[in-house]
Formats: C-alpha cells, structure tokens, sequence
C-alpha cells in the first residue's frame, strides 16, 4: 500500500516581540493569511485545521485552543489544537500531516500561537505550576534551575567549558540578524556570552533565548494539490515524537534519549540511515546554548560529547558542513514557544526551496530536518523535509 | 483506500461524585490495564497514545508531562489534545489511516472532584476582553442559549425537564452512573434557577472517572478480538468561535458535524439508520437542540420526541441510555469517552438492563461547553 504524501506549500511568521499589541487571536490570523496568500489560497480552500500552543497558564485563558479557535480560521470548520509542551511547535505540523496523510482532507492549515506576555509579572510564573504537586514544587523550582541542573551534567560529562556552550548562543544570535521576524539578534562576542548576569549556574541571561509573542502557520496539501499549486513543494518525509517519563529525576540529564527514539522514528519513515551525511541542513530546537549541542547528539547528526567540538570549528555555521539554526534559533529569532517550533520547520522549508534570502545556506540542501523539545526534560518531536 | 478502524478494547473505572482514595494516575491506570486486557495486548504493542485534557482541569500547566508513566507509554509516540474524548478518538483513526499505526491507545479521564473552584475555572475559558469583564458565572450564556432556543424553536421548559427526568431515570439502569435519581417533572421546574430559564436540575454534575478505549486496523482488530466494533465515521467542527457572533438558537457545529459523519457513514435517514443516540446532555435543552441540530428530530419537534417517549428506552430511537451527562455525571473531557464506552456495550450486547434489543449501529455526539461551539459526532457499528 502505497502512503499517501504530505508537502508544505505555504509558510508565515508574524515579527516575535517581548509585547505584542495584537491578542492571540489576532496573531493567529495575522500568521495564517501570511501562509494561505503564499500557497496562493483562500480560507474557504481549507478544509482542516490543528493549532498548536503551550500552556493556557500564559494566556490565563481555559480552552485556550477554543479561545484562539476564530483568529486561527476556525469558524465553521473541523479545528483541533495538539499539545506537547514546548514540542508543540513541531508537533503540529505532525498533526497536519495525520489529517492529509489519513485522507480526511487535502488541505489542512497549521497554526501555532503564543502569548507568553500576558503572564504577569513574567511567564516564567506559568512554569511553575509544572512541577509534581507532592515531590517537586515544595522545593520551589524554576524551570532555569532544572536546565542548569541539566547544564551542568551535559558539561561535566564531557569537560566542556563554559565557552564551548557558549559559541552557540553567539553563533545564533548573530544568524538572527538575517532573520525578518528576530527579536534579540544581535552581534554578540564570546565574551558578551560569558559575563552577562548569571541566573542560576551555569546558565547565564544570553544563554537563555527571550520571552516572546508569536505566529507562524503553514499549509500542507495532499500531493495532487501540491502540485497544482506549486513547483517548489517540499515534502514531509519523516515524523517522529516521543515521550519520556514524568519522573525526570529518575534520569541521567546528560543525553536526550527521548529525542533519539523520535529521531529515528522520522528517519525510518523518511529512509535515512546515516542521518549526519544525509541531512544537509537543521533546526534543532535551542531555547538554551547548551540544548542545541545536546539535541544534535539526540538527532544522531554527531557522536555524542562531539557537538561543542563542531560547533568551534565552524561545521554548524551557514557555510559549514552541516548548518544548524541558521534562522538564528529561539536564541536568535526569540522564543514563543510554538510558534517557535513552526518557525524551525520553515526555516527548513525556506532553505530547501531555497528562499531564505540572506540566511540561504549554499549548496542546494535537499534533506532538512527540524525538532523541538519540552515538558520535564521529556519531549521529543522530529520532522524531516525533502525538496 | 482507508482501512476500517475497530475499537477492540474498553477500560472503564466507573463514575463517582467524589473519588478520594485513587488519585488521576490511579484512575487512569485502572481503565487503562482494563482496556490492554481486554484487547489482549500489552502496552508495548500498542503503535501510540492520545489523551484527551486541559491544564486548568488538572491544575498543572503542560499536563501532557503526567500522561506517559500510568498508561505504560513511557518513550513511546504519546500526543495531547485539548479536545473532548470522540476528538482524540477521530486523531486515532486518522493515524490508523495514514496506514503507519495498527494500534492506538486512546484516553481521557476527569478528576473534577479535586477542582476547588469549578465554576471559576470555566469563566476562565470566557473571552478575557469581550466578556470576562461582565463578571458572569459561565452558566449565564447557557441561560442565554437555552431561552433563544426555545423561543425559536417552540420547545419548552417542560420538555427540558422531561429529558433530566427520563436521562436521570435511565442512569438507575447503569451501574457507572454517578447522579441517577428518581424524580419528576415538577422537581426539575422547581429547582432553584441557575441563569434562567436554567435550573440547577437542567445542569448536569461533575463526576470523576476514566477511561481508555484501544483502536485496532481492520486486520488487526480480526485477529484481536471475537466482537470488533467499527467506527464508520468520526467528524468534529466548531461554529462561530466568538459567543457574540453565534445564533444561540442553533448548534450548527452538530449540524455540520452529523452531515458529514452521516455521508462518510452512509446514513440517510438517521431515525431508520440508528438504533441508539448517545448525545451531549450537559444541560438538558443541549439534548433537545442536539437532537434537532443532528436531524434526528425536526426543528421544534425534540421536545414533543421526549415528551412522547420515542427517545426512551424501549422507544423509536433511544437517546442517552446510559443516563447522559446528567445521569451519569459530567466529565468534561471524558464526556464523549463516558458515551462511546455506552455505545461499544450497546453493540456488543453487554448493556445489561439497559440493552437496546438488536443495536447495529449507533450514534455518539459531544459538545466541549460552555463557552464553545464545538462538537463531534461519531457513528458506531456492530457490522
């Protein structure tokens, strides 16, 4: 039996800001038109809709997917919002390609939104309603604790330096400044990185990515329709999520072996077995320096412990052998959550349809693969494109 | 060509107003160790999970963090949507469809009984700009809703008591049920208003409960399992998202949900086609309006279907034998889960008291709440 294959034919992404004037409803239109007038598509073209976002804590909204549900084309449609914590952003293009690929529809628009403004005095306070209610949040955590933790571990496991994490968040905010929709690009030296204000050891403010308000959305059509409306489809050819346990304590912080099974869940589907030499270009998910390195070595696209290594030597820029977040990452461009995700995935799209304008990276990429990650150091999600 | 989806497996805890001994992981638990039993797989053998919550009824933020460990679906394929249970349910045919998933594990449960502030939780789902400022409980769109409707349609206040009266009284029959009850027209008229023309006996109560119900591919499900029952269709859609924007009189989401699912399934003529409804009921006037919205009755007709007992058990079309949201509790996300385990009995001929003699086919609708219009509507067969 033959499957039936998905393609992406239209992308948007609204500006990511600290504060944005428009409500998640309006962003949610506002990145929807972006991606329907690209695919050269009206609403009623639409049969389906996923949106994906993260907590309702930030919007202090109940049934936020309800609540967005008008903005993101909604009305008098079949309309659904997925959820996996911070993997949203990639997972919702998965579920775009369930509705396609399962025949249910043609043409499906995804959506992620994010308003993290609305949480005052910082939506830092939404996380911490995340924790264990008996075992966890008596002790108060925040989710930097946690990431320093794991931090800490990934960098202790391999001798890494603080320097060595700290390339990436140099490396992406500087892609950023490319990138229309960025919020803190920014020209940044090694050293800006490594004496700004420390926020729970190891992690300090510039390796942290921002928070931010933001959309992106995407079209994906069935092939036929693809080719009606495009000659630059770019096909997803691989998904893969996967869930690891809520007890994150129970874990050794120093691998993302969650990641991995999504990872070569995508790559079975999209038949690639030597993922570092198949894949030309990433997006690996980094709202933190340390977690890019980390999920390359989840996505099988180096040794592990060999990340930092690749990434001072260039292999990850724009013109190195394998370019990671050129967009400029969430480090870079910002970090709505998943809309954040949805913007990776279109970074890939832009790239292997060769339109990323001053960020194209050169030799033609036709294999790209994008991931994000989030819950209690638990979520993996992984698409894999194909021009 | 789509391949047919079997629901081999049901796990069911049972209703309760109040559940203090198991905690939601415990109650999931148990459904789920039914559910895998049932269908005779572990759950390793099964392909990926879908639960069906929201944050605000669990009281964490990213609640999708707790769903892998009491299911046995830690590192595997586990998704999330904040979305009623026969949702969940129509994600889990569609990946069976994508022809990559032979077996999928769908869940959905509801602890409401843990909710110290249900009623501000839902006003937190009300439109923080439009109309969270009007400092309303959430029910008053429900009295709005419910008064356009019968102004519209000719239904009236009596005809909504006789749904409590006849889905309360159904509910002594189910052993899940929460809130059967013996009572009269009169009791549900007399109650004490809510938003009128809403009483508190229009409303149903919350109940606690889980539920898991294992999906199979046509080939799997022949080899899994004596009794399959098919899911022939399952669609969902929403109205006007804004309240402001909607005809209270009318839920067009069923409407534009039932067509759909009635074409893909082949119905033609629902009251000849069904043999049983399990339809959303979480205020009474919802099942009337549904009932109208789906085609089962008329415009204006529901009330008079009730009154003369075509929708009672033994009746021309059956409608919430279970007992409904309003006889066995209302659980929120399960809602549409609670119905569809009703359906699965009904087609297997395990409904004990409340057997629908010779049910082939039938019909399980929900509807997310107040402030919503959205809805799903799934057709079920035995054949």
């Amino acid at each position: 039996m033959g499957f039936r294959k998905v393609a992406i034919v239209g992308a948007g992404i609204t500006k990511f800001v600290r504060r944005a004037q428009e409500t998640g409803p309006e962003m949610s239109y506002l990145a929807s038109k972006m991606a329907l007038d690209q695919a050269g598509l009206k609403l009623k073209d639409v049969e389906m809709i996923t949106l994906g976002s993260a907590p309702d804590a930030f919007d202090g909204v109940h049934m936020k997917g309800e609540y967005l549900l008008s903005g993101a084309g909604g009305n008098n449609k079949s309309y659904i919002r997925n959820f996996v914590g911070g993997g949203t952003g990639v997972f919702a293009p998965i579920h775009g390609w369930m509705h396609v690929a399962s025949g249910a529809c043609d043409v499906c628009l995804v959506v992620c939104s994010e308003k993290m403004s609305s949480c005052h005095p910082h939506p830092q306070g939404a996380f911490l309603t995340i924790f264990d209610h008996t075992t966890e949040q008596p002790l108060k955590p925040t989710l930097i604790w946690i990431f320093a933790l794991e931090m800490r571990r990934y960098m202790e496991t391999y001798g890494l330096s603080k320097a060595d994490i700290a390339r990436v968040a140099v490396k992406n905010k500087n892609n950023a400044l490319d990138h229309p929709s960025a919020q803190v690009a920014e020209a940044v030296t090694l050293d800006d990185v490594l004496n700004s204000e420390v926020l729970a050891e190891p992690v300090h403010r510039l390796d942290i990515s921002p928070a931010s308000d933001g959309a992106a959305a995407v079209v994906l059509a069935s092939e036929e329709v693809a080719k009606r409306l495009t000659d630059k489809p770019v096909w997803i050819d691989g998904v893969g999520w996967n869930l690891d346990t809520a007890y994150w304590a129970t874990k050794d912080l120093y691998y993302p072996r969650y990641v991995e099974k999504a990872a070569r869940m995508a790559y079975e589907m999209a038949g690639i077995t030597e993922p570092h030499k198949e894949i030309q270009v990433a997006e690996p998910y980094d709202p933190f320096d340390y977690k890019e390195l980390h999920h390359m070595e989840g996505l099988l696209l180096c040794e592990r412990g060999e990340a930092a290594r690749l990434t001072a030597e260039g292999f990850t820029a724009r013109t190195g052998n394998l370019p990671t977040c050129p967009s400029g990452g969430a480090l870079g461009v910002g970090n709505p959550i998943a809309a954040t995700g949805l913007m990776k995935v279109i970074e890939i799209f832009l790239q292997l349809r060769e339109e990323a304008g001053k960020r194209q990276i050169p030799g033609k990429p036709r294999v790209g693969v994008a991931q994000a990650w989030g819950d209690l150091m638990q979520v993996g999600t992984v698409i894999v494109l194909r021009r | 060509m789509k391949e047919r989806v079997a629901i081999v497996g049901i796990g069911v805890t049972g209703f309760s107003s109040v559940s203090p001994s198991l905690s939601f992981k415990e109650l999931t638990y148990t459904a789920a160790v039914k559910a895998y039993q049932e269908a005779g797989l572990h759950p390793k053998d099964i392909d990926s999970f879908i639960t069906a919550s929201e944050d605000f009824m669990e009281g964490y933020s990213i609640f999708d963090e707790y769903v892998p460990d009491q299911m046995g679906a830690v590192m595997r394929p586990v998704q999330t949507v904040t979305a009623d249970f026969l949702q969940a349910l129509g994600i889990g045919c569609m990946m069976i469809n994508t022809g990559r998933f032979r077996t999928i594990a769908v869940e959905a449960h509801s602890k409401a009984s843990n909710i110290k502030t249900l009623d501000e939780v839902k006003a937190f789902a009300l439109d923080p700009v439009y109309i969270r400022p009007l400092k309303e409980n959430a029910d008053f769109l429900a009295g709005l809703e419910m008064k356009r409707f019968l102004e519209e349609t000719g239904n009236t206040e009596k005809q909504c008591a006789q749904v409590v009266v006849k889905n309360k009284t159904n509910a002594l029959r189910n052993p899940h049920a929460a809130h059967a009850a013996n009572l009269t027209v009169d009791d549900v008229l007399s109650s004490l208003p809510l938003s009128l023309p809403l009483k508190e006996l229009d409303a149903s109560k919350p109940a606690d409960g889980a539920i898991m119900v294992v999906l199979a591919s046509e080939k799997e499900a022949r080899a899994l399992c004596q009794k399959p029952v098919w899911i022939k269709s399952i669609s969902w859609f929403s109205g006007q998202g804004n309240p402001w924007c909607r005809n209270f009189a009318y839920a067009d989401y069923a409407q534009l949900a039932a067509q759909k699912a009635f074409a893909i399934a082949g119905i033609i003529n629902p009251l000849k086609d069904l043999d049983f409804a399990e339809i959303c009921d979480e205020y009474s006037y919802k099942e009337l309006q549904h009932l109208e919205a789906i085609g089962i009755a008329r415009k204006g007709e529901a009330g008079f279907l009730t009154q003369t007992g075509a929708t009672s058990l033994g009746g021309l079309l059956p409608v919430n034998v279970s007992g409904g949201s309003l006889g066995v509790g209302h659980t929120y996300e399960a809602s549409g889960g609670m119905k569809v385990i009703e359906a699965v009995m009904q087609l297997r001929h395990e409904a004990g008291m409340r057997q629908v003699p010779n049910a082939k086919t039938g019909l399980v609708q929900s509807w997310r709440g107040i402030p919503t219009a959205t809805g799903a509507v799934a057709i079920l067969s035995n054949e």
